[in-house]
């Protein structure tokens, strides 16, 4: 039984709308019933109090790692589901490189399935490009859309061959589709373990410079052009990226671009002493890098901030460096982190952040949420813009533990997450 | 008052003090008579137990610690761990862990991985020294190269130290600048710029783009040992040219300015970076630096067991 929710006197932040003010928010039958003051409510719908705290479109994040199937041991799509939201999604998008592949409809289906039977953020498939990701043969976009996938991306690989890249893009069109690309040349990035630097030459590490990036974004954008297809670029770490993509756009080509909380917040430094939780594929780069992300976030050079969580194993990283995998969680710090390294620090506003990790991502994906319209999907997040806490990976939901976030104090806490009108999170109800 | 220590490992020599530094060459200098002595022994590591752990394949290093903690007494193991990290089924925590359940007191590691060493070192109570990490330090060769130069010359500060050839995969190079820089000598680098890493001037180094130039600037050469695999990585296009470019020859030290004392790591590829009559030549310090290996080493082990600087008193008894 689904009772109407009612959520009084929160600061209602609705970039779609351009709003920002206190009101009261009333979702019955799982979409937006009204907004405004005094909403005669039904004596069994459940008041949830907002004074002092945002309300907002529930975030949304259109790149996630979930193992299932593969590797439940560090994820699947329920325990997924529930970390999205204890960290304020209320959708998330699974990338394709599980065990075996999501490349076609049956296995779309399949994390459709599981989504549905967990009840928590909404999961959307995104399919593979090109079958097993092996960047030869693409994938039947069609049949994956139908089942439920929402992009394409052979995510974890970049596609090398400039022809399948071409065919994706222009195949996709059909379907209105974005094909999200890894962008790196594999023969600069061979065997790199970090980014290439001052810190890579004192570690004795083999770097991957900025350039691996950089070629494949330009090759992408030189593709969008001559196809028209929408190419969305995942993860961007460098500041040449950030160059190619505000030409791009200025030229009024289809890209997108996506970075992460830790690109926005960290750098090569903090892979000193070998610190396994600081390696990923982009690698951390340079400060200049870092606050070239943060200006392309303020000024929509880059669309959205998506968390690229990456479970692995606490053994996986409890290793040498060159063989740890590459990879950290994101959906249960994103907002932390972005609240506290972007709107903290007065680079963005709190509707600027709503709008880069909510509206835009349902945007850009064509996703269903990123706003509180009257007669939208009731996918809302409350949260605490200014309450302080302490990152302790022995209480995330996900399955995994690897961030190095630890111990670092945030701001923002995540109050209670509603999707499709229901509660599926509730920070001071007891833990399941 | 207190004389500095060296703390519980050594994983390199970026993070030692000038003071540190001077400490551990001040007490390998009355080490070095032990092993001229007939019976080449002291007591001072008696009943410490100490693992040479070799997860590379290794035959000067190893021999030379396995020398250094015999003539001091201890009991070692020597474990070689052979096969890449894929195939190998331990992975590197539990050996640690296993090691540490058998109550050792040190370990000398020798591993592919850079950071290894202090990964382990994080992880043991037990001492543990580097013998080579990956492309990141190799401190008692960089210690035994300082040593190798002050009995040459009398000093470090103010020496040109030139090292040269394959900077970019060189735990050497690394430890020869952090401890030249440290005692004031000043280091250039030398080789095919795809052989020198990122941003390398930003530790203090000078840049120096033909070996003409190194042999016209420096007072010593310290010649790296180029690895076959260079080559097929694409990082230089034959060993062939390599010489003829990079090569030190006899006919090039000619035109220098002064004579050049000439060290190398070993193990040497003569006749690509380095030249025969150059190896085996009057200004070679290529043996004396092995034998002060033993020496280095043996002032490592003894300081890190806890021994005191003044150990050349205790010595004469």
């Amino acid at each position: 039984m689904m009772h109407p929710i009612l959520i009084r006197g929160g600061r209602i932040i609705d970039p779609s709308r351009g709003t920002d003010g206190v009101a009261d928010l009333y979702l019955s039958d799982g979409r937006v019933e009204a907004i405004g003051r005094n909403i005669a409510v039904p004596p069994e719908a459940q008041i949830i109090d907002g004074s002092g705290k945002v309300v907002a479109p529930g975030l949304i994040d259109v790149h996630v790692h979930l193992r299932e199937p593969g590797q439940e041991d560090l994820e699947t799509v329920a325990t997924g589901a529930m970390a999205a939201a204890a960290g304020g999604f209320t959708s998330i998008c699974a990338m394709p490189n599980t065990d075996p592949v999501t490349d076609n409809q049956a296995a779309v289906g399949f994390i459709v399935g599981k989504a549905q039977r967990a009840g928590k953020a909404r999961v959307y498939p995104i399919g593979a490009i090109t079958l097993g990701q092996k960047g030869e043969k693409l994938a039947e976009f069609g049949e994956l859309v139908g089942a439920g996938a929402v992009a394409v991306s052979d995510d974890g690989k970049p596609v090398v061959s400039s022809h399948i890249m071409r065919t994706a893009l222009e195949y996709a069109r059909t379907f209105g589709i974005p094909v999200a690309d890894h962008c790196e040349d594999p023969t600069l990035a061979q065997g790199g373990a970090m980014h290439e630097g001052i810190v890579s030459t004192r570690l004795g590490l083999k770097g991957i410079p900025a350039a691996a990036e950089e070629i494949m974004v330009a090759r992408d954008i030189i593709l969008s052009e001559l196809t028209g297809g929408h190419v969305h670029l995942c993860h961007m770490s460098t500041r040449g990226s950030v160059d190619l993509i505000r030409r791009a756009k200025e030229k009024g080509l289809r890209v997108t671009a996506e970075a992460t909380p830790h690109h926005f917040s960290l750098t090569h430094e903090a892979c000193e002493g070998y610190n396994t939780n600081a390696k990923m594929n982009p690698p951390l780069r340079e400060a200049e890098d870092r606050d070239a992300i943060r200006q392309a976030l303020k000024d929509g050079t880059i669309d959205v901030i998506a968390s690229d969580h990456a479970p692995h194993h606490y053994d996986a990283k409890e290793r040498e460096f060159d063989d740890a995998p590459n990879g950290i969680l994101g959906l249960e710090t994103a907002l932390g982190v972005a609240l506290t390294e972007l709107v903290l620090r007065g680079l963005l506003t709190l509707p600027e952040l709503v709008l880069r990790m909510s509206t835009q991502p349902a945007r850009i994906f064509g996703l269903a949420g990123g706003t509180l319209t009257v007669g939208a999907p009731a996918d809302v997040v409350v949260f605490d813009p200014d309450a302080r806490w302490v990152v302790d990976p022995l209480t995330f939901y996900s399955r995994s533990r690897n961030t190095p976030f630890g111990g670092r104090a945030l701001n923002g806490v995540v109050e209670c997450t509603v999707v499709r009108g229901r509660v599926v999170f509730d920070r001071s109800a007891p833990r399941a | 008052m207190s004389a500095p220590s060296l703390g519980k490992d050594l994983v390199g020599l970026e993070h030692l003090s000038a003071g540190q530094l001077r400490l551990i060459l001040d007490t390998a200098e009355p080490f070095k008579e032990v092993s001229e002595r007939a019976i080449k022994k002291v007591p001072a590591l008696r009943g410490k137990t100490i693992v040479n752990l070799f997860f590379e394949a290794s035959t000067r290093t190893r021999i030379s610690f396995e020398f250094a903690e015999k003539r001091l007494s201890a009991d070692t193991v020597n474990v070689a761990v052979s096969g890449s990290s894929v195939s190998k089924g331990e992975t590197l925590v539990d050996t640690a862990r296993n090691l540490e359940a058998m109550r050792i007191d040190m370990v000398v590691i020798r591993h592919h991985a850079s950071g290894s060493a202090e990964f382990l070192g994080n992880r043991i109570r037990s001492n543990v020294i580097n013998a080579g990490d990956g492309k990141h330090e190799h401190p008692t060769q960089g210690l035994l190269d300082m040593l190798t130069l002050r009995d040459r010359f009398g000093r470090l500060e103010g020496l040109n130290v030139a090292i040269c050839g394959d900077v970019l995969h060189s735990r050497v190079a690394r430890s020869n600048i952090w401890g030249l820089t440290r005692l004031g000598a000043e280091v250039g680098v030398c080789g095919p710029a795809s052989l020198l890493p990122r941003n390398i001037q930003d530790l203090g180094v000078t840049i120096l783009p033909r070996i003409e130039d190194a042999i016209q600037w420096a007072d010593a050469l310290n010649v790296l040992r180029l690895q076959l695999e260079r080559m097929t990585a694409g990082f230089i296009p034959s060993l062939r040219e390599y010489n003829r470019v990079f090569g030190v020859t006899r006919d090039r030290l000619a035109k220098a300015p002064k004579d050049l004392t000439i060290l190398h790591p070993g193990p040497m590829n003569r006749g690509v970076e380095i030249d025969s009559d150059v190896a085996d030549g009057e200004h070679s310090v290529i043996l004396p630096q092995v034998t002060n290996g033993v020496a280095v080493r043996m002032a490592v082990l003894y300081l890190l067991a806890g021994g005191a600087p003044d150990w050349h008193a205790g010595a004469s008894e």
